[in-house]
């Protein structure tokens, strides 16, 4: 009896070992490749770069084969293994106005400059499931346009921003916080916001951007412009005197535009929300976007009500990593802390036996912690 | 990315020399300022938030080669987690582990104060949740510093009171606030109650890391740990009728096992050092076969050193 309950190192070598083989499925059916990961379940991919906020398609596809798909658990593979790494420099802020742009929608214009682009995305198919998926057809390759040397599509924000009729984009070459080195300290700043919204949780941060579609903190959004594409990354080299690329990312960008301000000595303009995601990620980018409007509410004096506003709700919860860790800590033992509840309700009840209180209340149990 | 040159390789004791240097001067602000949470920037570890990546960060920060790891979970050494975490010092640190409270110079434990009494020298490490004792009466992390840093601690006895008057008792059975030094109200962790008493005036250095919060706080030896309480209510511990069935220790927190389905209990001690060392001892309680000399199988357990 008493050695039923405890566990031992016999019973995690046996669990790891099974989950191994579980994670391998049958043995006659070919092994996932980190190629055919990374290459056919891209977005999979990409959500386990942006949320674990690393760039490395291999190293997120790996594990996502090791997580046997899950992309919580993969996140947290690759964050636990991104902690470890050095932090040699900041990069200059990546320019997307020169971005090599894949996909680039804005609806709050029919037609813009650069002109509107699709791209791969899954907005027009009709979701019915393609018999074609049973087996690996062959599949034509997409239309490709030639490349232009000079190819100028401007933001739209920067549309806008010409005539004055939206808030413009702050300049700063300030350090950005890095809430993974340092202890956030409420109120914090919208840079420190901006990185915990980008490595936020996509289904929280989305149900959290839809709460104020609903009036939870309405904020009359319009897609000012959605763009996907690569971007190079640049590091300025003090010795050299000049910025160096070391490499490129694919990044989504979402330029909110949202219900406009004014006050005693400004002409009122579109305020905005901004969303930016490692990655082919629309959903999270323009949740992201969408959050991070109302979570600017002090800026415009705005009352804050909803979940949405509230700087410390959204920032202490988005955390995936951090929320499935202490919601799934309840399954380790916590027969200490149960038993002083048990020793407790049973001396309540005796309490009510011996004095004949008629409070039949059952005492406030804490949540196991 | 292929083969095994782009590989991570691991520091001592998993963390790097400059994550463990920005911990310990968390650790030593804690020490200076005894019961306040001092914010640090906690890493992200190889196990999940809510196994004690706290207790797991500040361990690495204050583990040395020659330390001896004794690692505890609801007071067993042989529970998965406290396995695995001792498991992850043995693998990247190589240090020295341990079972016996007595020989450990470092203990990490969660819920838990070892019966034995500690030493000076030794270091407890606690894993803790929620640092914040004030944190469900009030959510908020601005509002719950001021309250600190004002002293003002009116809601947690009332808190207290409205337990007395809808109960007859505090119903508080574990992470029972105290007060540190007369100044910060401190959360113990989620111990029992029944340890409270442990934390005051301990020989030990005794240190708490809570990862997901990113907070340590610490009782320096022979702190002052008061339990909160009201003088016509005064804080008492758990009592326990029975003895541990296999060691018959009395006067020890002590774990309810259920036998069968018949209302069949049996209470051994939480304890697991505690209980053996007492059974070697020539202990016996009424649940062991009461054979000459008869070893039962639940006191076999592997080695841990």
């Amino acid at each position: 009896m008493y050695v039923a309950v405890k566990g031992g190192e016999a019973a995690i070598n046996n669990a790891h070992r099974l989950m191994a083989d579980r994670r391998r499925g049958d043995r006659n059916v070919p092994g996932l490749t980190i190629e055919q990961i990374a290459g056919q379940l891209a977005l999979a991919v990409d959500r386990v770069m942006a949320e674990g906020s690393l760039y490395d398609p291999d190293l997120a596809a790996m594990a996502v084969r090791q997580a046997r798909g899950d992309l919580i658990e993969a996140i947290f593979l690759l964050r636990a293994y991104r902690t470890t790494l050095p932090r040699f420099n900041n990069s200059t802020p990546i320019d997307t106005a020169t971005m090599r742009i894949e996909r680039r929608v804005s609806a709050t214009y029919k037609d813009i400059p650069g002109g509107q682009l699709l791209g791969p995305t899954f907005d027009y198919t009709h979701r019915l499931i393609d018999p074609a998926m049973t087996e690996d057809g062959p599949v034509e390759p997409g239309h490709r346009r030639p490349v232009e040397s000079d190819a100028c599509a401007p933001r739209v924000t920067d549309i806008l921003n010409g005539e004055g009729l939206i808030e413009p984009d702050v300049f700063s070459n300030a350090e950005p916080s890095d809430l993974t080195r340092e202890p956030t300290e409420y109120p914090v700043d919208r840079d420190l916001r901006l990185q915990a919204l980008a490595r936020g949780d996509e289904g929280f941060l989305l149900a959290l951007g839809y709460s104020t579609q609903r009036g939870y903190g309405r904020t009359h959004p319009f897609v000012g412009e959605i763009r996907i594409g690569m971007v190079d990354v640049e590091i300025d080299m003090p010795e050299l005197g000049f910025a160096v690329t070391v490499g490129s990312v694919r990044v989504t960008e979402c330029q909110m535009v949202s219900q406009f301000k004014g006050s005693a000595g400004v002409k009122p303009r579109f305020t905005r929300g901004y969303g930016l995601v490692f990655g082919h990620s629309e959903r999270k980018a323009m949740a992201m976007s969408l959050v991070d409007r109302a979570l600017r509410a002090d800026e415009f004096d705005e009352q804050r009500l909803a979940p949405a506003q509230d700087e410390e709700f959204v920032l202490e919860h988005c955390d995936n990593v951090q929320s499935t860790g202490f919601v799934e800590h309840l399954k380790l033992p916590h027969y200490v802390d149960f038993q002083a509840e048990l020793d407790l309700l049973r001396q309540l009840h005796e309490d009510t036996t011996t004095a004949t209180i008629d409070d039949d209340q059952a005492p406030l149990s804490e949540a196991a912690q | 990315m292929t083969g095994t040159d782009a590989l991570p390789a691991y520091n001592f004791a998993y963390l790097d020399e400059q994550t463990k240097r920005m911990i310990r001067r968390a650790i030593l602000k804690a020490i200076a300022i005894p019961g306040y949470q001092v914010p640090f920037a906690s890493r992200e570890m190889p196990m999940p938030y809510g196994w004690g990546t706290g207790g797991v960060q500040v361990t690495a920060s204050v583990l040395g080669p020659d330390d001896v790891l004794k690692v505890i979970d609801q007071g067993a050494d042989d529970t998965t987690n406290a396995v695995s975490i001792r498991a992850f010092f043995a693998k990247v640190a190589d240090v020295a582990t341990t079972t016996k409270t007595t020989e450990a110079t470092i203990i990490q434990t969660r819920h838990r104060i070892p019966e034995t009494p500690l030493e000076a020298g030794q270091i407890l490490v606690y894993q803790v949740p929620i640092p914040e004792p004030l944190r469900f009466l009030e959510p908020r992390e601005t509002e719950t510093r001021v309250m600190h840093g004002l002293e003002e601690y009116g809601l947690m006895h009332v808190k207290l009171y409205e337990d007395i008057a809808q109960h007859g008792h505090i119903a508080t059975t574990y992470a029972y606030p105290v007060k540190v030094e007369d100044r910060y109200v401190m959360d113990p962790s989620p111990v029992p109650k029944f340890d409270n008493p442990k934390m005051h005036c301990s020989p030990a250095l005794q240190l708490f890391g809570a990862g997901r919060e990113k907070r340590i706080y610490a009782l320096p030896p022979f702190t002052d740990v008061v339990s909160l309480d009201f003088e016509d209510h005064p804080f008492a511990i758990q009592r326990f009728e029975a003895h541990c069935a296999l060691c018959d220790a009395r006067n020890v927190y002590l774990d309810e096992v259920v036998t069968d389905d018949r209302g069949g209990r049996m209470f051994v001690c939480s304890d697991t050092d505690h209980c053996e060392t007492r059974r070697t001892e020539g202990h016996r309680g009424t649940g062991l076969p009461q054979t000459e000399g008869g070893e039962t199988a639940s006191t076999s357990r592997e080695a841990a050193e």
